[in-house]
């Protein structure tokens, strides 16, 4: 049985947790003085040696990635935090921000030491307003008390930092559209190689991670790389926030040793609501493809999910009953990837339209059974030939949903129509009379 | 709308504004990189992207209009149309849509007149449907100027709008008091307000662990059998972590 293990969330209920004060309180900025006390090829190798692999889906070593900086290269070093977190049903690092943005800052701090970078950059979405404000209050602190500037804490390095809050876009969160935006341009990915590492912002050496991966990084300091790496699996070591929404008692964010698994975080979350019962998930967003109840026991780790046919991604655990229509939920979700599409390259601008198209028609009760295996087609042209992970991701809840429900899209054809009741599966209407 | 054009006018891109532009171009080694934040100012001064506020732009950082307005355009958050006093943006991704935001959303167009992306006669309220905001656990979300509504119904969601219309102060749920479509852009280009200490840290859902571990119902982790030593390691060190 795998429990609970506060770490990053652990001072959110504090008293003002947002403060300076209320940070230090608790110990913070202490991390920031262990790191300048060694070098940064041994903050690099500290974070290598935890296993921290990135939070912010994909799950690449962070230590390494670090690490894939060029030290001969005359351009300037930059890090970059990818905190424009818009992966439907992600939802962790924007209560972070508003709870502790200290603790990213912190992250941001050390992270940059590590790998020898001056200028720092904080990539927030836009649509985010009271984080924003206290991002921007956090770093202002932080200068003020001398964790930000020139010589701080009397180690001789400086580093300044800009919270950028961007403009709606859910591809800026692929970390190369990122960068794009971050020059002001329209965020579109970029080929790669070569790799931000070497050609990133201002094509200059630059490591993009994400807020939680930077926000994880003094608790590594302060508790040493062996306590991260003895925590969670083999592989996917340490702890993560799992956020679960949807049809369970107590919505909200879980934060656990990876590998904890789904039944688990029900039963921490009260079950699953009450008088209904699980029938579809996702295990990292909607980009990853989904689950059944038949996955209660995979253990969350990024092994053991790929093994099981998905991906441990943002850990955005959403959960839906049986009174959600799956047909609803997929052409919902595809909507949103034709919406986001960049347009950059063709299967995923006129693929997601087409998948649009089909499923829209799948919903209405029209068409015919044929128009699945169409569906099956359309997503055989998008995966693996899109740009970027966009395309790939818009191919996931149809094929993984047309896997496991696919009598409930013939259902649709014989029904006329959806079957399903929308009220039952609200938030107000859910209750049985 | 007449009274909101006289706004307009009234405030323009003036000197101030063009010191600013250039002030948020100078925060980033190359001046570019402030676009976004300078267009959110220039919606803040104009209450949406208009043509002078584009050529603002473009002369600030040497570009041309077209390149600046190519830009823009790849965004949601830039308007070409006026937008009312408060943006009400009702998710209906999948998980809020399904959780009650595509009733909320229907409710709302129906009791305030308009459709999406649309506003009111009065100028007060703008309605779209939003994508994912990072906060399902709050289902069904309704933003107002980019503040969380948490756990909205069709009716609370009327009765925001309402007070909202009728020029109350209204608190965001998880956030500050909500202020102006305008006074916000400000805040997004860099321009702190002084409401960063409204509203709480967390919200219920937020704390939701915390709560079963402070209710000692789950001892933490314990891999290997030796997570005791390293929690109390972690509890008595970690900087606000542990």
């Amino acid at each position: 049985m795998t429990g609970l293990l506060p770490v990053l969330t652990a001072n959110w209920g504090d008293d003002r947790a947002w403060t300076l004060a209320a940070y230090t309180a608790r110990g913070g900025y202490q991390a920031l003085d262990q790191a300048l006390a060694m070098t940064p090829d041994e903050v690099v190798e500290t974070v290598k040696a935890s296993g921290l692999r990135g939070r912010g889906g994909a799950g690449f070593p962070t230590g390494t990635k670090w690490s894939f900086i060029p030290q001969d290269n005359p351009n300037p070093t930059y890090l970059v935090v990818n905190a424009d977190e818009s992966e439907p049903g992600t939802c962790k690092d924007i209560p972070l921000m508003m709870a502790s943005p200290h603790t990213l800052v912190e992250g941001v701090i050390i992270s940059s030491y590590a790998i020898r970078a001056h200028r720092a950059f904080i990539y927030v979405r836009g649509e985010v307003l009271h984080v924003i404000r206290r991002l921007q209050a956090a770093v202002r602190e932080a200068y003020a008390a001398g964790h930000l500037g020139t010589d701080i804490h009397g180690s001789g390095y400086d580093l300044d930092v800009v919270v950028h809050a961007g403009a709606g876009a859910y591809i800026c969160g692929e970390e190369t559209a990122l960068l794009d935006s971050l020059e002001g341009r329209r965020g579109q990915p970029r080929l790669r190689p070569p790799f931000p590492a070497v050609a990133g912002l201002y094509a200059s050496p630059t490591v993009i991670n994400n807020a939680e991966s930077i926000a994880t990084v003094p608790s590594i300091i302060t508790n040493g790389a062996d306590w991260f790496a003895g925590l969670g699996t083999e592989k996917s070591n340490g702890v993560g926030i799992f956020s679960l929404s949807g049809h369970v008692t107590r919505p909200g964010q879980y934060e656990a040793p990876l590998g904890i698994t789904l039944r688990e975080l029900i039963d921490l979350a009260g079950g699953v609501r009450e008088g209904h019962e699980l029938k579809f998930w996702t295990p990292g967003g909607s980009s990853t493809p989904l689950f059944t109840a038949e996955h209660l026991d995979v253990p969350l780790d990024f092994e053991s999910v790929a093994a099981a046919g998905s991906m441990l991604g943002t850990r955005a655990l959403q959960i839906f009953d049986e009174t959600v229509c799956v047909v609803r939920a997929v052409l919902r979700w595809t909507e949103f990837y034709k919406h986001e599409s960049c347009g950059k390259c063709t299967p995923c601008r006129e693929g997601t339209y087409w998948l649009a198209q089909v499923l829209s028609r799948l919903e209405n009760g029209q068409g015919s059974e044929a128009d699945l295996d169409l569906l099956l087609d359309q997503c055989d042209n998008i995966l693996g030939r899109a740009f970027c992970a966009l395309g790939d991701g818009a191919t996931s809840p149809i094929t993984s949903s047309i896997t496991y429900f696919r009598q409930e899209y013939v259902d649709h054809l014989t029904h006329g129509g959806c079957p399903f009741d929308r009220a039952a599966s609200t938030l107000f209407g859910g209750v049985p009379a | 709308m007449s009274e909101r054009s006289e706004r307009t006018i009234q405030h323009g891109i003036g000197e101030k504004t063009y010191d600013e532009l250039r002030e948020i171009a100078a925060r980033y080694p190359q001046p570019r990189s402030g676009l976004l934040p300078m267009l959110h100012l220039v919606q803040s001064e104009e209450g949406r992207l208009t043509p002078e506020g584009i050529t603002a732009c473009a002369e600030v950082l040497g570009l041309t209009e077209a390149e600046v307005s190519g830009v823009a355009t790849f965004y949601t958050m830039y308007k070409r149309h006026p937008v009312g006093d408060y943006l009400v943006g009702v998710c209906t991704n999948t998980l809020c849509a399904v959780m009650g935001g595509d009733a909320i959303f229907e409710r709302l167009q129906e009791h305030l007149g308009v459709g999406n992306d649309e506003t009111t006669a009065d100028g007060k309220i703008t309605l779209e449907h939003v994508e994912c905001n990072a906060a399902c656990d709050y289902a069904p979300v309704v933003m107002v100027n980019w503040e969380f509504n948490d756990f909205q119904t069709p009716a609370s969601a009327v009765e925001l709008v309402d007070r909202l219309r009728a020029g109350e102060e209204v608190s965001a749920t998880r956030g500050a008091r909500i202020c102006s479509w305008r006074q916000a852009e400000r805040v997004l280009a860099g321009f702190e307000d002084g409401r960063v200490d409204e509203g709480p840290a967390a919200g219920p859902a937020s704390l939701a662990g915390l709560r079963v571990v402070a209710a000692g119902g789950l001892e933490p982790a314990s891999p290997g059998g030796s997570a005791g030593s390293t929690t109390q390691s972690g509890s008595t060190s970690g900087g606000g972590r542990a």
